[in-house]
């Protein structure tokens, strides 16, 4: 019966962790390709409103972001709290947006073009008269495809 | 100094997973998943100079949607409350020429939206959701009526085939400024 005993009982084994960094490089790759890192630092406070009628926004390549609310907190003192527009990392007058949008096209394949979409993202407070504007540039700019950024929530 | 012959000496990956672990938790922490959502609108373009004359639409056919600086609404000049406003476009578009202040049909219905320049961007996109709501429900309704499916649900060319029926034609105004 002692055949099969072990003589010497060393107690449980120490679980191998051989095996733990490709684990762990495996989670590390899946993030490091998931991830997007935020590139642009907001100036303007946006808190954007909800909707329940919402659609995914494909391809994000193509999407290129006007912000519009108030200006964040530290930056109120030179800028005061009127709401202001942002393009990528600064404020931004309304004529500036068609050349923002043209070099946005520019960087574009020219097949893209015609899909590519704005994304107003804009906080609840601010008055529909800047938004209408932006509205107007962008149609003068031929930039037809806009999207109003929502979150999903109802009233 | 006789040595042993050790040959390639192994390198220690014993600290691998601590390197790998501190990767890994800065892309966690600096990942986001979020997606992008909103509501999606197609602006018009600007108009030619030139410009033929627009075709004539019958005043039934239009439902206007007024929206002032104080977020009030006024559809077909009568105030009214944002909860109601999903219902009253739902009726408007599925009236089939019953009421006679009323659309003709689904295709020819237009809602005409206009917001003075003090309206907030919050009442504005509210007004949109309601209104994209109304053309949603109804043609889902129309989908499990037709096909027993939710629209969402049916394969391209069906939906096509609903949204050629139910097209969702808001237009809106020049804004006005009137209420500062």
């Amino acid at each position: 019966m002692s055949k099969f005993r072990n003589k010497d009982n060393k107690g449980t084994p120490a679980i191998s962790t051989a095996a733990l960094p490709d684990i762990v490089f495996m989670l590390l790759f899946f993030f490091m390709v998931t991830t997007v890192m935020r590139e642009t630092t907001l100036f303007v406070e946006v808190i954007i409103p909800k909707a329940t009628e919402i659609k995914k926004m494909e391809k994000k390549s193509l999407v290129s972001y006007i912000y519009v609310g108030p200006p964040v907190k530290r930056m109120q003192a030179s800028f005061g709290s009127k709401s202001r527009i942002q393009l990528n990392d600064s404020f931004a007058t309304l004529d500036e947006i068609q050349e923002f949008i043209a070099s946005e096209r520019e960087a574009k394949d020219e097949k893209e073009i015609p899909y590519m979409t704005t994304s107003i993202k804009s906080d609840e407070s601010v008055k529909m008269g800047i938004i209408t504007d932006i509205k107007q540039e962008l149609r003068k700019a031929n930039s037809l495809k806009i999207n109003y950024s929502t979150r999903k929530g109802t009233y | 100094m006789a040595r042993k012959k050790r040959g390639l000496q192994e390198i220690n990956a014993g600290s691998m997973a601590d390197i790998a672990f501190l990767l890994l938790i800065f892309f966690l922490v600096t990942t986001t998943m979020d997606v992008d959502t909103g509501i999606a609108r197609k602006l018009p373009p600007m108009p030619e100079e030139e410009q033929e004359t627009p075709p004539e639409i019958h005043a039934r056919n239009i439902y206007v949607v007024l929206v002032n600086a104080g977020d009030n609404l006024l559809v077909e000049g009568e105030p009214m409350n944002i909860n109601q406003l999903k219902e009253g476009a739902k009726k408007f578009i599925n009236n089939n020429g019953a009421n006679p202040t009323l659309s003709d049909n689904p295709e020819k219905a237009i809602i005409s939206l206009q917001n003075d320049r003090g309206t907030s961007y919050k009442m504005y996109v509210r007004v949109q959701n309601e209104l994209a709501a109304a053309y949603n429900e109804i043609r889902n309704e129309i989908a499990l009526e037709r096909f027993g499916e939710r629209y969402i649900d049916l394969n391209k060319s069906k939906q096509k085939e609903i949204r050629k029926e139910y097209p969702q034609k808001i237009s809106e105004a020049e804004p006005k400024n009137i209420g500062g």
